[in-house]
């Protein structure tokens, strides 16, 4: 694959050491002169110079032919117009957008520019598993599906504790899809009575988070939210 | 009509003193706090006094653009000191905000006329200028040449 990867920060660097280890045919732009110099006595030829939101320094690094164009600058108006131009008036197949700030995501989302991969928002996912007191967990986003997976622990206060799964009001767009309690696993029904330290996981809509929280939070487990 | 100007440098300030005193309701938004001072370049009274309002944030910020009045805007400019910048926050104040007028400043010719083809207004002062310095020399060489009676003409090209 003929991959453009646009930033030599330390997230490009070693992503192009990386896929020319692969056997990549690899780009890597950056528009620093003293990085340039510094990573093109390692990369050599690989490195190109310039602002890769010119559109002729992509043009001359190839676009037209990349496969990829991988944009991890430090800088997420520079990621967001790189990967619309190179999708949009370059036609290439695959990009990949990085974000420096979580809170820009949606202006990715919006510009349709995904796959989108913020390392903060990673870290934070890792915290929250890590940390099971941070409350619920996302195990899996299913982006084309407009799904996710979470995963809750039901601590002491927690509002749903002693309570039968089919009582419960989960809020629409949500199911519980299995219950971990002991080290096992097993899909629940609606007789199912839920106890401390149970973890629960979930499939639900994007967006239902902040429900199940206060369902399964400390409480009186929403029973007032029927 | 409700103008919200993005990037409060020369040329936006100078276009929010002029909107404002067309009579519209201006609002500047600038990451610089600084930059409330410029607005006030040449006016006897203050930009809030004359009906003005400047914020204090990013483009890119959703909050920032919200506390500007970017749902009420009825024309929004993209005059930031960054190319990208205004390419992407013009692109959210459309389709995000529906705002029905959007222009963006964009100095990079080719990235202008790209975006233009892709139904973005975009202003590229970099373009006037080419334009009028090659207008400038044709006109400078279609001349008699030197050593002629008529009076050299100014390099302005033209009062544009």
């Amino acid at each position: 694959m003929y991959i453009i990867v646009v930033g030599a920060g330390k997230v490009g660097w070693n992503l192009a050491r990386e896929l020319l280890e692969k056997d990549h045919e690899v780009t890597l732009i950056e528009s620093d002169r003293r990085r340039y110099l510094t990573v093109e006595q390692e990369l050599e030829h690989n490195v190109s110079y310039g602002d890769a939101s010119e559109l002729w320094v992509l043009e001359r690094a190839g676009i037209q032919r990349a496969d990829m164009v991988i944009a991890v600058t430090g800088d997420d108006e520079d990621n967001m117009l790189i990967c619309q131009v190179a999708r949009e008036k370059y036609l290439v197949d695959q990009i990949i957008a990085r974000v420096n700030n979580p809170r820009n995501r949606q202006h990715f989302d919006l510009l349709g520019i995904k796959p989108s991969v913020s390392a903060t928002d990673l870290i934070l996912r890792l915290l929250e598993h890590e940390v099971p007191e941070y409350g619920l967990v996302h195990l899996l986003d299913l982006q084309e599906e407009q799904l996710e997976i979470i995963e809750m622990l039901l601590g002491k206060d927690s509002g749903v504790t002693g309570r039968r799964v089919g009582d419960l009001h989960m809020p629409e767009g949500s199911l519980l899809i299995s219950v971990l309690r002991a080290g096992k696993g097993f899909v629940p029904n609606a007789d199912t009575v839920l106890e401390e330290g149970d973890e629960v996981l979930a499939v639900l809509d994007p967006g239902k988070e902040d429900e199940l929280k206060v369902l399964f939070g400390p409480g009186d487990g929403g029973a007032a939210g029927g | 009509m409700f103008i919200l100007i993005v990037g409060c440098g020369r040329v936006g300030s100078s276009v929010a003193r002029a909107m404002l005193r067309e009579g519209h309701t201006v609002s500047a938004l600038d990451e610089d706090p600084e930059s409330h001072a410029r607005l006030e370049v040449g006016l006897e009274k203050s930009w809030e006094d004359l009906g003005g309002q400047f914020t204090v944030g990013a483009g890119l910020e959703a909050e920032a653009l919200e506390a500007a009045g970017i749902d009420q805007a009825d024309v929004f400019i993209a005059s930031t000191d960054g190319d990208n910048t205004n390419i992407i926050i013009s692109q959210i104040a459309k389709r995000r905000y529906g705002v029905p007028n959007v222009i963006a400043r964009v100095l990079d010719p080719l990235r202008a006329e790209w975006y233009a083809r892709q139904g973005l207004q975009t202003v590229c002062p970099t373009r006037v200028a080419i334009d009028m310095l090659e207008t400038a020399v044709r006109d400078s060489t279609a001349r008699p040449a030197a050593g002629s009676e008529e009076a050299p003409e100014s390099a302005s090209g033209g009062e544009a």
